[in-house]
């Protein structure tokens, strides 16, 4: 890494840390604010209207049986919609291009990667989908998708701080403000700043250009700006063009680039904050945000420092620049700029690429997968990251709680066999869907015939997807042919089992944990601030992310980089 | 019997816990514990690989071998924790030898045996007998041998009435006769539990140890399918697996240790526990009393030594110190309370005055009662009384005498200083104040910060008024203090520190501390008391010693943190045993992965046995840890935490590269494996 490499991650990570704490604030005032705010009179009637869709009254509070059962409502008749609108996209307006509507295990898998906040794409969006189906049906979901994540982890947030008896929130009440107060204004501030980068906005048919060759290129046009905003910002990660953020359309400038690159954890960062407020422990909540940060950082550091070393066989060969490894870059971003995405939208959840994945080096290209396999908490996607690093926080409260000969507790909430259950499960049902589905795709025909690659490249790809899938993560390694439908299928259930098979544990831990009569803290307690913790939850995450796939790693990218360095290439 | 506990590894014991270990495979008894019995499973089915194993016969034979020592080894701590307690039910057990008992029926006494006796029977025991049940003495006093529970020789009285009126199944009357009426049901009685509670036979697990359990399983169905996935992954690589092989690696991974250890660790806590004369109901009580915020004490006998004693006489303005001396002697030759008695000898060592006989003096004693809180004595005319101030000003003010103000003062000035001040008055004349004092145990202040630096805040309860308790307080160094304590205050105060969150603990042995010590989340009933008291609290402490609940709350810490160490240090250990096991697998088919094997185990064979030889090893070194605890210090949390890691954590991942590569270079050496 060159010395303006470190100057650049110094100053993303201080403007990252700059906006936290106002976010976080924004997130209490919009989810805890009672009455008096001056958005209140602009939210009333859509108040009323929700009362009147879900027949019921947005301000009572919900147990987390209801809140529950309301996402899954919502969820579902999300599902309903975006699937028929793919379906008959055919005989819809706005598409200018006349596509047919995709195949129904197509449909069926766009459709629950972007209910799950994944936006994993067997597609190709500009080539395939009208400005519509871009729009409404997926788009809907960006925005929605990412407020049930955020709505989750107030749920639980609420759940672990609040009072015995309480209640978790109102679902439907925290949707509405979450997508009106801060999703909405941010991606609307956010697509203006980019399309004053040169992020095209329109509803043109494609572009027709005669090529120097002389040959004829079809540039896709539409509303990129706009949709580009929220799939950063609520980490979806699903671009308007299929090279996603590499194209110069949807990602045309450094300005813009380092933007998109601070928009990606902004919200899973403030969300660290409003744990803070809400714990009334800020240091807390610093102490969590420094693990996701000291993880992030290291990613980066291994990441960009292997793409700088580059591939030694075309050093040896004289093909390749002395920087590194530029095979699958945007000369405009470089390797480090490249690396420094790669790491934070598999960090963040958010699937949002600005170079190939699949042409890293091997541990360039461990480094995101990696992250993406630690469960998607290094500040991890809109809600959904700090929800799962909590359950984290559980599991190292409950293993390390108990060597100060205490039963375990956090922030003097008693963990007991009822949360260690469910925190359990929402840890290792991801875990367990990524290694049977890609132990399952490694020896099944219709698996064999996805990978571009042979040996453990290939290997590589199809863990990758899993791991996307299910860590709703959505970025692709790419030189995997995934829409066929046994692909389709699994990377969908893989989708649902990371999104609510997730979700499902976790509200039950915030229904449990809200139920008991918090225990004051003494001299006694086990601390969660401060330099111990954060190193307690580090080792954890780190430990039981590397434990469980430490083998399959090995047979993919760490085989592959010694391989290399023996002159192997996939 | 609980005293004289067996020494913790002698050979008898050691011998039993070996034959234990075997009894134990029984798959049904291996059920309990997920991680073992996954362990046991492996075994079995590397032993049954061991048919097609072909040339790698030896090594698979020594993989199995390994693998049956570890599920045994931990078999085998669970054993040897259980033999330790078992030996000292052996003891108890003959106390409980079928007795006679002589119950009283529509008919007079007949004799019945006393496995027959139901709740409510009414049964006499004269010197020389058995109690045959537990219950209440409704009726006579005698000296009791209890030796049979506590293991004190020394016989105690018990009485009917008052707070001494339990009766054990098991003891022995010495001298005169009780009338008990049974309240124990058959085998429900102290003794069953003790017996019951020492062996372990009845052991329910704790809800911390359900937690850990549920965590360790979880991890191992991980593993598991870590390893499953393994084969076709590998498949993919074309690599083939064996199956001795992914069996040694998850097993490796799987937490073993903590697995295998985890039942010792709490039998040994109840056992540790019983070595120092307590007796828990139930091990949820032990794992709570590691949890406790707030200490409630009794002042007397845990603070301070026992009784008050008389130290000083403060006479009123134009009375001599003699003849408040002579007075307040006169008033209390009669009290046997010790207050009184300390009186009569302060008076005799300061002015030399002699308890006198006043039998023939025409006197009336006239009694302390709980109403009038004054004792006396009307003798010759003369009423003489001490008691509380305030009753002793309501008695002079009802003969239309005055309490002088400079009286007052006196008063407030001992109550400042922690003394408990009793004033003496002559009809409607008040003499002074004599001066009782407290005196503080030696070395309780030490105890109480130890205590704070726990986290664990004490309140000391005293029916003393708030000006004395406040100076005893002080003095003993106390967090809190509840002066003029009712037994419904104390339950009060128990059940608003349970609503803001706290636990709380306090000891109690009459029959008015009954409804606290149920309330308590631990209630720790002196052995001395009533039997309300020790059917309401979840432990009785044999010693009657109320400072033991400071010790009892360090065993229920210990026991946490020892079971947190363990699964720290056997999640810590699978890093270096993948360093091992990992290249070993797939050196054969990429040679380039040779870099990974980090302690450059001299063959992949000798890598995978190395550390499942560790594994199982690792166990058997940790049994005596498990058994004693690790070693415990009052310190706040943070600090332990620090200490813990750096041990547990860190060398936990340390220790399997050393002892890894360790065994390596002996099993290279001295194991033919091919």
């Amino acid at each position: 890494m060159e010395p303006s490499d470190w100057l650049t991650l110094i100053l993303y990570l201080a403007a990252l840390a700059l906006l936290t704490k106002p976010l976080g604030i924004l997130m209490v005032a919009v989810l805890e604010g009672g009455g008096g705010r001056p958005w209140d009179r602009i939210l009333k009637p859509l108040e009323i209207l929700t009362g009147r869709l879900t027949g019921t009254d947005p301000r009572a509070g919900q147990t987390w049986l209801g809140y529950t059962k309301s996402i899954l409502a919502f969820s579902f008749c999300g599902f309903l919609l975006t699937f028929f609108l793919l379906g008959f996209q055919g005989l819809l307006p706005l598409n200018p291009s006349h596509f047919p509507g995709p195949g129904p295990d197509l449909a069926f898998n766009t459709t629950v990667s972007y209910l799950t906040n994944t936006d994993w794409q067997s597609y190709g969006g500009e080539s395939s989908l009208s400005h519509l189906s871009q729009m409404v049906a997926l788009t809907y979901h960006n925005f929605t998708s990412a407020a049930v994540g955020m709505a989750v982890a107030a749920a639980l947030v609420r759940g672990i701080t609040r009072g015995p008896g309480a209640t978790v929130g109102n679902f439907w009440n925290d949707l509405v403000r979450v997508t009106c107060l801060i999703l909405l204004p941010a991606s609307l501030v956010l697509s203006v700043l980019l399309a004053s980068q040169g992020v095209i906005q329109n509803f043109d048919p494609p572009t027709r250009a005669a090529t120097l060759e002389g040959r004829e290129q079809i540039m896709a046009q539409g509303p990129v700006a706009s949709q580009a905003a929220i799939k950063i910002l609520g980490t979806n990660g699903g671009g308007f063009m299929r090279a996603n953020a590499a194209h110069p359309f949807e990602n045309p400038t450094a300005l813009g680039n380092f933007l998109q690159m601070l928009a990606i954890p902004a919200l899973g960062s403030g969300l660290t904050h409003y744990l803070g407020r809400m714990s009334g422990n800020q240091a807390h909540g610093w102490a969590v945000w420094t693990a996701m940060i000291c993880l992030l950082v290291s990613a980066v550091v291994i990441c960009a420092s292997s793409e700088a070393a580059g591939n030694p066989i075309h050093h040896q060969l004289g093909i390749a620049r002395a920087e590194g490894n530029m095979e699958g870059k945007e000369v405009r971003f470089g390797i480090f700029h490249s690396a420094l995405f790669a790491s934070l939208t598999a960090a963040a959840s958010c699937g949002a690429v600005n170079c190939l994945h699949d042409s890293f080096t091997p541990v360039g290209g461990l480094v995101p997968l990696f992250l993406i396999d630690l469960g998607e908490v290094v500040i991890g996607g809109a809600g959904a990251g700090l929800y799962g690093m909590l359950v984290f926080v559980i599991l190292t409260v409950f293993i390390a709680g108990l060597m100060v000969g205490r039963t375990p507790e956090y922030l003097g909430k008693k963990i007991g066999a009822a949360e260690i259950r469910l925190a359990v499960i929402a840890l290792l049902t991801p875990t367990g869907t990524i290694l049977v589905f890609t132990a399952l795709a490694s020896v099944s025909r219709w698996g064999l015939e996805g990978p571009g690659n042979p040996g453990p490249h290939g290997l590589t790809e199809i863990l990758y997807a899993y791991s996307s899938a299910t860590g709703n993560n959505g970025s692709a390694f790419a030189g995997l042919a995934t829409d066929t439908p046994p692909y389709n299928l699994t990377l969908a259930l893989a989708m649902l089992t990371g999104r609510f098979l997730v979700i499902l544990p976790v509200m039950a831990i915030a229904g449990s944990l809200a139920a008991k009569q918090p225990a004051p803290p003494g001299a006694g307690t086990f601390p969660v601030d401060g330099p111990t913790f954060t190193v307690l939850l580090l080792a954890t995450v780190l430990l039981v992310g590397a434990l469980n796939f430490f083998p399959v790693l090995t047979l993919g990218p760490i085989v592959e980089h010694f391989l290399m360095h023996q002159g192997h290439l996939f | 019997m609980a005293a004289k506990s067996p020494p913790p590894f002698d050979l008898p014991i050691l011998t039993r816990a070996a034959a234990g270990a075997f009894r134990k495979l029984d798959p049904r008894l291996m059920g309990n514990n997920p991680v073992m019995f996954v362990t046991l499973a492996g075994a079995v089915l590397t032993t049954l690989s061991l048919g097609t194993a072909g040339s790698d016969r030896l090594f698979v034979l020594h993989l199995a071998v390994w693998l049956w020592f570890t599920v045994l080894f931990a078999n085998f701590a669970e054993a040897l924790a259980e033999g330790r307690g078992k030996a000292g039910a052996e003891t108890l057990r003959k106390a409980r030898e079928d007795t006679m008992a002589r119950r009283r029926g529509s008919h007079g006494i007949e004799p019945v045996p006393a496995s027959s006796l139901e709740p409510g029977d009414v049964v006499v025991c004269e010197a020389g007998d058995v109690v045959p049940a537990d219950g209440e003495i409704i009726e006579g006093i005698a000296s009791v041998d209890e030796s049979a529970i506590t293991g004190e020789s020394a016989p105690v009285i018990r009485e009917s009435g008052g707070d001494r009126s339990a009766a054990t199944g098991g003891t022995r009357v010495l001298s005169d006769r009780l009338v008990i009426r049974v309240t124990s049901e058959k085998g429900g009685t102290f003794l069953d539990r003790m017996i019951a509670m020492v062996e372990g036979a009845r052991r329910q697990k704790t809800p911390n140890e359900i937690a850990l359990t549920i965590l360790l399983s979880a991890m191992t169905a991980l593993f598991l399918l870590v390893c499953a996935t393994l084969k076709p992954l590998g498949t993919f690589s074309r690599l083939d697996f064996p199956l001795p092989t992914l069996v040694a690696l998850m097993v490796c991974l799987i937490p073993t240790t903590i697995g295998g250890l985890l039942s010792a660790i709490g039998i040994s806590g109840i056992d540790r526990l019983l070595r120092r004369n307590v007796i828990a109901t139930s091990g949820r009580a032990i794992e709570a009393a590691g949890d406790i915020d707030v200490l409630l004490l009794d002042k007397t006998g845990t603070i301070t030594i026992g009784n008050r004693m008389a130290s000083d006489f403060r006479p009123a303005r134009g009375v001599s110190e003699l003849q408040l001396a002579d007075t307040a002697q006169l008033a209390s030759l009669a009290d046997e309370t010790p207050e009184g008695r300390s009186i009569v000898v302060l008076a005799k060592q300061r002015f030399n005055l002699r308890g006198r006989d006043l039998t023939q003096a025409r006197a009336t004693f006239i009694p302390f009662s709980a109403r009038t809180r004054m004792s006396g004595v009307d003798l010759e005319g003369r009423c003489l009384r001490k008691g509380a101030a305030d009753s002793i000003k309501a008695h002079i003010e009802s003969r239309s005498g005055r309490f002088p103000a400079e009286v007052l003062r006196l008063v407030e000035t001992a109550c400042r200083n922690g003394r408990t001040p009793l004033v003496v008055a002559e009809d409607h004349r008040v003499l002074g104040v004599v001066e009782l004092k407290d005196v503080v145990k030696g070395g309780i202040r030490e105890r109480f910060a130890q205590l704070r630096k726990m986290g664990i805040k004490t309140v000391m309860i005293t029916g003393d008024n708030p000006l004395t308790a406040a100076a005893i307080a002080a003095e003993a160094g106390v967090d809190d203090f509840m002066a003029g304590a009712t037994p419904e205050d104390k339950l009060r105060r128990i059940r608003s520190e349970q609503a803001e969150g706290r636990l709380v603990a306090m000891t109690g042995d009459g029959t008015n501390d009954a409804p606290a010590l149920a309330q308590a989340d631990v209630g720790v009933a002196m052995n001395t008391g009533s039997q309300a008291a020790r059917e309401a609290g979840n432990m009785v402490d044999l010693d009657s010693n109320p400072t033991k609940l400071i010790e009892i709350v360090g065993i229920g810490k210990q026991i946490l943190m020892t079971r947190g160490a363990l699964t720290t240090f056997s999640l810590a250990n699978d890093a270096a045993k993948y360093f091992a096991i990992l290249p070993a697998m797939l050196v054969s088919r990429f040679p380039c992965i040779e870099p990974l094997n980090l302690m450059r185990l001299s063959s992949p064979q000798s890598a995978i046995l190395s550390a499942v030889i560790f594994n199982a090893l690792i166990l058997v070194a940790l049994i005596p840890l498990a058994l004693k605890g690790v070693p415990y210090r009052p310190m706040g949390a943070a600090a332990v935490l620090r200490r813990h890691l750096l041990t547990y954590g860190l060398g936990g991942l340390a220790a399997p590269f050393a002892g890894i590569k360790l065994l390596d270079l002996l099993v290279a050496r001295l194991l033919p494996l091919s």
